[in-house]
């Protein structure tokens, strides 16, 4: 068949994006990734969020499927997830999905089934570039705007991926979907990892899974000031909930090693650094030199910094990055290329 | 061309069927329990339709309990038994989750069973000798995934060595259309029926007592069905299964011959259309002639149902979870099948109203699939 697949989460902006793509006339099928077989109360994953987006389907008048990816979920997202954080790291697992099972596994399989094109509820644009080349641009909506976590799509996959609600701010989303009376009009976005609950949280998600190790927390001269409960729940850059001496001011830490069971802290400034290593670098189009704009978390600022082979050098002293998250380089509005901090 | 190949999921309700419900739709509103000509009207009806369902077990109607299909009979034999003796409840782990739950979460005991799927009959006796105190052994007649048959005589005979005060179930739910029950569920005390499965109404189902066996209901209130299953019965419903009952006692032999033969076509026809297929059940294992079920190397089965849903065809794989979703088949898994063979398993199962057409479209339809998936692996 030729036609678009159009992923379906259960939420707003997917369901515009189906219905969008129906009234231009492109003929559409739904399907919703079953990823996670436990718990959740958000995201891709809940039942009432397949309901959600088959009933949405029908009110649009398009069949709806729904494609266990779960193994591949499994062993590509939750897998990293657990091995990244028993080594101290800090991984994005929605970075991760994007790149192993909607842009890899869902797309490999939507071309098997003879589908032309996939489409998500996605924040983020496709542009044409003069050389015929694509680029992932920023959102419209640049409260909502979700290309850094899309930073891993390379030409291939822009060229078969629709992100029809890119250009539409989320009130105009909204808007679209209480005049089509999509019954997802007014729910609210989802949050978070979708297979951490919020009853039971990270810690606990963690803890049920790899061993957490009690460990010690250091000054930047290597003295005990403090203990925590586990390394491996210890994010480079946090500040609280690790068990420190009063009276010193705010500390942050800045190292975590898990084979010594070793946090280090320190004042604010210990944070900054100059270059920030990156590693899994992978591009739009080819290696970009010279300075670029620079993010390093979802929603946050973009920053000036030259890029090399192994990082990115800091225009102005930089808050350390949590090994495992995301790095993306931005071009004005367009990603080019980003990695995972080392 | 459309070819449902879906019947062990639900095959449709017959004509007559159908016909000898709509009055108790449309037409008579009594409530059987009531004292009046409307409520003896309804209440002839149901008992008819109860004495129907009876002789395809050759039981006592008065111990026909109509239920609301094959998971609440197969729920009520469990829970409705530990209930009423306490004890410890066991099954084979290729049981229908309506059974395989209810044993799980009243700490019951699963044992393994063979390649085939069948209950492992040394093992099951091993475990009935290793336990005391067990209330109830349920091991279904035909598997609902891959139509694989159980000697239920032969487990009651062994439960009655091993274990003689528990009570014998066993779910007939896909073994209604194909076999005598008399001589298949001989030696059970329980048997689960469902109408959708043999040419009845979806919603309408039967627990039948072979065997006068403690059992507590599980739905109370009212008193109806000898005080096993609380609630106004579903007339409509009843009726239709009873209709369905008689129809399949009296066609029965003619349509498994017929439809066995469909099926070697079918599932002979694939294997030698499609390399590397193999049939999941070992060759020379007894089982009902509606279903094929083969495994398709380095194919998903979500993807192959996709593509043959294009061509107009409806079939399985596996089970199906509450959102839709392909969960990869417990089934399968006791069997001993790997998981990644599993993946790519198929069902097409037929029923009274298959064609020669509809297993010619699949012959044309599943190979050009299967190559098309390996293509794009």
């Amino acid at each position: 068949m030729a036609g678009t697949l159009v992923a379906m989460s259960g939420g707003v902006d997917s369901s515009v994006a189906a219905a969008l793509l129906l009234e231009a006339g492109h003929e559409v099928v739904g399907v919703t990734l079953r990823l996670w077989g436990g718990e959740s109360d958000s995201g891709c994953c809940s039942v009432s969020d397949v309901d959600d987006a088959r009933r949405v389907a029908d009110t649009l008048g398009i069949d709806h499927h729904v494609f266990n990816l779960g193994d591949h979920f499994d062993q590509h997202v939750v897998a990293p997830y657990l091995a990244d954080h028993a080594v101290g790291r800090t991984p994005n697992p929605c970075v991760e999905c994007n790149r192993h099972v909607k842009f890899d596994r869902l797309l490999v399989r939507a071309r098997a089934l003879g589908f032309e094109r996939l489409a998500t509820g996605h924040h983020a644009r496709i542009v044409e570039r003069g050389d015929g080349t694509l680029r992932l641009a920023r959102a419209a909506d640049r409260a909502k705007d979700q290309s850094y976590v899309l930073y891993m799509l390379g030409q291939g996959q822009l060229a078969e991926l629709v992100l029809p609600v890119g250009h539409m701010g989320k009130d105009e989303v909204r808007a679209e979907a209480s005049r089509l009376g999509l019954r997802t009009a007014t729910k609210p976005d989802s949050q978070d990892v979708c297979f951490i609950t919020r009853r039971d949280g990270r810690a606990d998600f963690l803890g049920r899974r790899i061993p957490l190790t009690p460990g010690r927390v250091v000054d930047g001269a290597g003295h005990q000031v403090g203990r925590v409960e586990a390394v491996e729940l210890v994010t480079v850059g946090q500040r609280h909930g690790m068990d420190l001496a009063g009276g010193l001011g705010a500390r942050y830490a800045t190292a975590v090693d898990v084979a010594t069971a070793t946090v280090t802290v320190g004042p604010a400034a210990d944070l900054l650094v100059d270059h920030t290593p990156v590693e899994a670098t992978r591009w739009a189009h080819g290696a970009v030199n010279g300075r670029l704009l620079v993010q390093t978390s979802a929603h946050g600022t973009p920053r000036w910094a030259a890029v090399d082979p192994d990082g990115v050098q800091w225009d102005e002293p930089h808050r350390r990055v949590a090994p495992g998250q995301s790095v993306v380089f931005y071009e004005g509005e367009e990603v080019v290329g980003g990695g995972l901090a080392a | 061309m459309e070819a449902y190949l879906d019947h062990a999921a639900s095959t449709p309700a017959r004509p007559e069927v159908v016909e000898t419900m709509l009055p108790w739709l449309a037409d008579h509103p009594g409530n059987p329990s009531g004292a009046h000509r409307e409520a003896r009207h309804a209440r002839r009806a149901l008992d008819d339709a109860r004495d129907a369902v009876a002789a395809l077990l050759g039981a006592d109607p008065g111990n026909v309990v109509f239920t609301s299909g094959g998971t609440e009979s197969d729920n009520l034999a469990v829970d409705g038994v530990l209930r009423a003796t306490g004890g410890l409840a066991v099954c084979p782990a290729a049981e229908h989750p309506a059974v395989l739950e209810p044993v799980r979460d009243s700490g019951g005991v699963v044992v393994p069973t063979d390649t085939a799927g069948r209950v492992d009959h040394d093992r099951l006796a091993d475990t009935l000798d290793a336990l005391a105190d067990i209330a109830l052994v349920s091991v279904m007649t035909a598997n609902n995934e891959t139509g694989v048959i159980n000697d239920v005589s032969a487990v009651a005979e062994i439960v009655a060595v091993h274990a003689p005060r528990a009570v014998v179930h066993t779910d007939a739910v896909q073994a209604t259309a194909w076999l005598d029950l008399v001589a298949a569920c001989r030696g059970a005390h329980l048997v689960s029926l469902t109408g959708h499965k043999f040419g009845g109404p979806k919603g309408a189902g039967a627990l039948v007592l072979c065997a006068e066996v403690p059992l507590a209901p599980t739905i109370r209130g009212g008193g109806q069905e000898r005080e096993r299953r609380g609630g106004t019965q579903n007339v409509a419903a009843a009726v239709g299964l009873g209709e369905a009952a008689r129809l399949v006692a009296a066609e029965r032999a003619a349509t498994a011959e017929r439809v066995g033969r469909l099926r070697d076509r079918l599932e002979v026809g694939l294997v030698d259309r499609v390399p590397d297929t193999s049939r999941t059940v070992p060759d020379g294992t007894t089982r009902t002639p509606g279903i094929a079920h083969l495994c398709f190397a380095g194919v998903e089965s979500e993807a192959l149902l996709f593509l043959l849903e294009q061509e107009g065809i409806a079939a399985s794989a596996g089970s199906s979870c509450a959102s839709g979703a392909q969960e990869p088949s417990h089934v399968l898994a006791a069997m001993g099948i790997d998981r990644e063979v599993a993946r790519g398993s198929l069902r097409l199962s037929l029923g009274h109203g298959s064609t020669d057409a509809e297993v010619d479209h699949a012959l044309a339809v599943v190979p050009a699939a299967v190559d098309r998936l390996r293509e794009h692996a």
